[in-house]
């Protein structure tokens, strides 16, 4: 690889991969959303974990073409591992994540292998049944999972140096600050590696891919597994940052609302996702105490928000920025 | 023997009733998924804005009941193709990813219109006298609303299944669900077509919201987000754009979901989830739908 | 460290406070106000607010500002991250509202952390003041009328047998085996218990209630949230025409909930609850309050029994804030004003148990009456100072 000079195409995926310093940027903000608004900190730690969650459902959607209505299934289930691990008095936090993230990562195998057969409506459908089923098990279950009102539990320390703060929430801001970088970075590899780009060509044609030897199957439960041990992570943290879980981590809103975020956004660009999620959630929280109204008019923002984003921001919020990306790299758009 | 004939009355009674209801405001969704492959997630709010219209009808202004579902039936298929029209025309060709942004987006602002018009309680209607009460089939006493419902939904049913194998229109649209292409190279204009087909299926949806009232137990703002599920799932498994289909996944579907509740209670909302579950795995194209192309 | 920065916060508001003039007291107030259960949050806040205008003269130069937040869907995330940014942003002086049990107990932590009293107006799982030390109840448990109820079905209702049908959340399942104590410590059989789907939307109750009515039990006691799902459940009972399969209809108060209770229509006239306020009680305090009320809301309004958690929930606010006179609220002081607080309610006499920081209230058993075609809650009998049975004896969660 080093000796040889590399094609045009191969420099063009090079090029893509390499980080530019406009990339720092999300990192910046997010550091200084920490200093700047301690009053909001659960929420922004809210919005950093929904990012990591959003990234594992546009690997699946943007980059391999599976589109799927239960995505907190595995939320959930990494969720549900992790709460129920330490109600149980196992409160080391690592090795709940990595617990919740196998228990994910199973079960996106195992219904991988049943609703990947699948497309289109009959895909969306079959993960939407998985999701609504697991969410009413996990009610019916409610002496072990708590049900619809939850339960309360605590974690020990971080690496055993630092504890879980309730009301400020810093070392659990940091926490999911970690998880999202990691799971970044992983998720920026997966894409730009030859194993992401079959995936977008298995969603641009996958007759064609399968004709010249890509087994199609095999990748698309591949990246379903991979993106539903993420999902099992993101669950995990969320439930571990706030010490609290509900049968919402399993909701259908969950899965709805994450798939929304990510197509506003702009699916298939990985920085959709954080642009989809903040928008989203910003929209969703704070409309009413910015606007000081008394009546539920975030519905409305929200609402014209995606209605605008699809008349005029085809690609997603992040697309509106392409031309002037374009520009700078000196290229037609 | 009698106990047995009992239990099975009130199960295909009941279920058989439900049934109807799913189908109605279901199959507008089925035929514009099947014809334009439009997935719009907004239809519930047409079956919302049907009930909301047919309780302020007939609640402060007295207007009969029956009469108010004709009218919620036209003012919402009016309101549907200005809708069409105006909004849905400009997204037809555009990937279905972008279809489930906007027609949630419409879903989100049709909650804080009817909040914003109607408030936030939970909207209740008084049948008509001729409504209320029981029926007596001599193997049982029956509500005479259960019933019907039955014989409305039949009669709409049948219309359906006649307008769909028997006028112009409905082969026009059977050709174009089959093969879109072909149809318009054969001159049909799938695009007023369309616009015919979703004034019918937003009618059908509000119908749908002002019969069902009674039956799901009062309408709120947030109707169009609580009851979408079940929707997609009767279009699902009947398969796209598949009247025939429709009707069966509905039956299907109800009668299970009653039977289910009424023998296992604690099973809850899983059964018709896990029926769904597993018909979709035997049949992905759907119960009556064509294998995919 | 966590301690060292909240009482490092602490100081800095004293200091900020010290001078005792005219006061602004904050009162966070997390209710839904959007999605399903919308109206709830408003009855809440309905209650709130019409108590801090009638009273605010009582406080002197003091002011009272209530500052709400939209808790939307049950058990989301919304209703912590809003108690976090109310107290370490709005830094209120004392938490309140909070329509759903899941909300309650994810802020419980919160005020606990951030030393905020946490005044409950309606959430009613059992066990929630367990959870902190800092959290007061003064709304009800499903235990005080589900209990009281079933010895009312069995003493006097003359039931032999009874169904329990109820939504499949904590509270429904409180509410069931509250029932079944009560109904069985008094003789009486319960021979079904049916799970009636989930809180969330409201479904159709045909299946279960035709499976009661096939079973043919004396009594049928019925737990749904208040609002869509008791409506519905009514008029499943109206439409199946239960009434004259001899099959009595009670439940807790949810049932016949007053926001409701005319839409159902005149056949459920007959219907017995128990239910610690309705809005025909016959008491001075309540003729004031619903004469209030109507005046602030309109002619049509009705306060239920979720309202006046919001307008009790701010009469111990108030009392809190005259305890302070004009310094800063702190937990501990907050929770000796209200351990053992006594009020006169429009619901009759409340008192704050001073070890279980429940509330203890009347308990009203009432007859649905048709009243020359409106619909009334008419009181049989009374029975007075419920504390919470399930803490009382010790049952499950309540026990630890």
């Amino acid at each position: 690889m080093s000796d040889a000079t590399p094609s045009p195409a191969a420099t063009e995926l090079l090029r893509a991969h390499r980080f530019r310093l406009i990339e720092l940027l999300p990192w910046v903000v997010a550091i200084a959303v920490y200093f700047l608004f301690p009053g909001y900190r659960l929420m922004a730690t809210q919005i950093l974990v929904l990012i990591l969650f959003a990234l594992s459902l546009d690997l699946i959607v943007g980059y391999a073409g599976i589109v799927s209505l239960g995505h907190a299934a595995f939320f959930g289930t990494g969720a549900y591992a992790a709460a129920l691990l330490a109600n149980a008095g196992w409160q080391e936090p690592l090795t709940a994540v990595a617990v919740g993230a196998a228990a994910a990562g199973v079960l996106g195998y195992v219904s991988g292998w049943v609703v990947l057969r699948t497309k289109e409506l009959t895909l969306l459908m079959l993960t939407m049944a998985l999701g609504i089923m697991l969410y009413e098990l996990a009610k019916d279950m409610d002496e072990i999972t708590g049900g619809f009102d939850g339960i309360n539990f605590e974690n020990s320390p971080i690496l055993g140096l630092f504890a879980f703060d309730p009301l400020f929430f810093t070392s659990n801001y940091w926490y999911a600050f970690a998880f999202l970088l990691i799971g970044f970075l992983v998720v920026r590899l997966i894409v730009h590696a030859p194993f992401g780009q079959s995936l977008v060509g298995i969603r641009e044609n996958d007759r064609r891919m399968h004709a010249i030897g890509t087994p199609v199957r095999q990748r698309r439960r591949h990246v379903y597994t991979i993106a539903a041990t993420i999902a099992g992570i993101a669950g995990a943290i969320w439930v571990q940052v706030q010490g609290n879980i509900t049968i919402a981590v399993y909701e259908f809103e969950m899965s709805g609302n994450i798939l929304i975020m990510v197509i506003l956004g702009g699916a298939g660009r990985l920085y959709g996702a954080f642009i989809g999620v903040i928008v989203f959630a910003i929209l969703e929280n704070m409309t009413e105490t910015v606007l000081g109204t008394d009546p539920p008019y975030w519905e409305l923002l929200l609402g014209v928000a995606l209605v605008l984003t699809v008349l005029f921001a085809p690609k997603g919020l992040l697309g509106l920025f392409d031309p002037f990306v374009h520009r700078l790299r000196g290229k037609a758009p | 023997m009698d106990q047995v004939l009992d239990i099975a009355t009130t199960i295909l009674v009941f279920g058989v009733a439900y049934a109807m209801l799913l189908f109605i405001i279901s199959v507008g969704l089925s035929i514009t998924m099947g014809l334009m492959g439009f997935v719009n997630l907004a239809h519930g709010a047409f079956a919302m804005v049907g009930g909301y219209v047919t309780v302020k009808l007939v609640t402060p202004l007295g207007i009969p009941y029956l009469l108010a579902l004709v009218i919620a039936f036209m003012a919402v298929a009016a309101f549907g193709v200005v809708m069409e029209r105006l909004l849905y025309r400009w997204v037809f060709d555009r990937p279905e990813l972008d279809h489930v942004l906007f027609t949630i987006g419409l879903v989100f602002i049709s909650v804080f219109a009817v909040t914003g018009i109607w408030g936030p309680d939970p909207q209740n209607i008084q049948l008509p006298k001729i409504l209320q009460g029981d029926l007596n089939l001599g193997v049982k006493s029956i509500p005479v609303y259960r019933a019907f419902m039955i014989i409305a939904g039949g009669a709409i049913v049948l219309t359906l299944f006649y307008g769909l194998e028997r006028t112009r229109i409905g082969a026009q649209v059977r050709a174009a669900v089959d093969n879109r292409r072909m149809a318009e190279s054969c001159g049909i204009p799938t695009g007023r077509l369309f616009t015919v087909i979703f004034a019918l299926g937003s009618g059908m949806a509000a119908l749908g919201g002002g019969l069902g009232i009674q039956i799901l137990g009062g309408l709120k703002p947030v109707f169009a987000f609580e009851y979408l599920v079940i929707f997609l799932i009767v279009v699902a498994v009947g398969g796209l754009g598949n009247v025939r289909g429709t009707f069966y996944a509905a039956l299907v579907l109800g009668i299970i979901d009653f039977a289910g509740k009424y023998f296992l209670p604690e099973g809850g909302g899983f059964f018709i989830y896990g029926v769904t579950f597993i018909i979709l795995l035997w049949r992905p194209q759907g119960l009556f739908g064509k294998a995919q192309r | 460290m966590q301690k060292v920065s909240t009482s490092l916060i602490l100081a800095g508001t004293v200091a900020l406070a010290g001078a005792a003039e005219a006061r602004e007291y904050r009162v966070g107030f997390i209710a839904p106000k959007s999605g399903g259960a919308a109206q709830l949050g408003e009855a809440l806040e309905r209650g709130a607010r019409l108590y801090i205008k009638l009273h605010q003269k009582d406080l002197g130069e003091h002011t009272v500002k209530l500052i709400v937040r939209d808790s939307k869907r049950p058990g989301g995330p919304f209703a912590k991250a809003a108690a976090q940014e109310l107290i370490a942003r709005e830094k209120v002086d004392i938490l309140g509202g909070v329509v759903f049990s899941p909300n309650a107990m994810s802020i419980a932590p919160l005020a606990t952390a951030g030393k905020v009293p946490f005044v409950v107006m309606n959430a009613g799982t059992s066990w929630i003041t367990k959870l902190s030390p800092n959290i007061v109840r003064v709304s009800f448990t499903m235990w005080q009328a589900g209990f009281i109820m079933g010895e009312h079905a069995a003493r006097a209702l003359g039931c032999k047998t009874a169904i329990s049908g109820y939504t499949n959340y904590p509270p429904g399942k409180d509410s069931a085996a509250a029932f079944k104590r009560g109904f069985e410590g008094s003789g009486g059989k319960v021979i079904d218990s049916i799970p009636m789907g989930g809180p969330r939307n409201a479904p159709d109750f045909t299946p279960f209630f035709q499976r009661v009515k096939d079973k043919r039990p004396n009594c049928f006691f019925v737990f749904v949230p208040g609002g869509n799902h008791a409506a519905a459940a009514s008029k499943t009972y109206v439409a199946l025409n239960m009434k004259a399969a001899n099959i009595k209809f009670i439940g807790p108060g949810d049932l016949t909930h007053d926001l409701q209770l005319q839409s159902i229509g005149p056949a459920i006239a007959g219907t017995t609850i128990a239910v610690h306020y309705h809005a025909d009680l016959r008491n001075n305090a309540n003729d004031a309050y619903k004469k209030a009320f109507a005046v602030e809301y309109g002619a049509k309004a009705v306060p239920d029994f979720v309202s006046i958690g919001g307008y009790d929930g701010m009469a111990a606010v108030f009392a809190v804030i005259k305890a302070a006179k004009g310094g800063n609220i702190t937990a501990e002081g907050a929770l000796k004003t209200l351990k053992g607080w006594t009020h006169d309610s429009p619901r009759g006499k409340i008192m704050i148990d001073p070890t279980t920081r429940d509330i203890v209230q009347n308990i009203y058993i009432a007859n649905v009456v048709n009243d020359n075609g409106i619909l009334r809650h008419q009181t049989i009998k009374t029975i007075p100072g419920v504390k919470d049975k399930c803490k009382e004896l010790g049952i499950g969660r309540c026990g630890k």
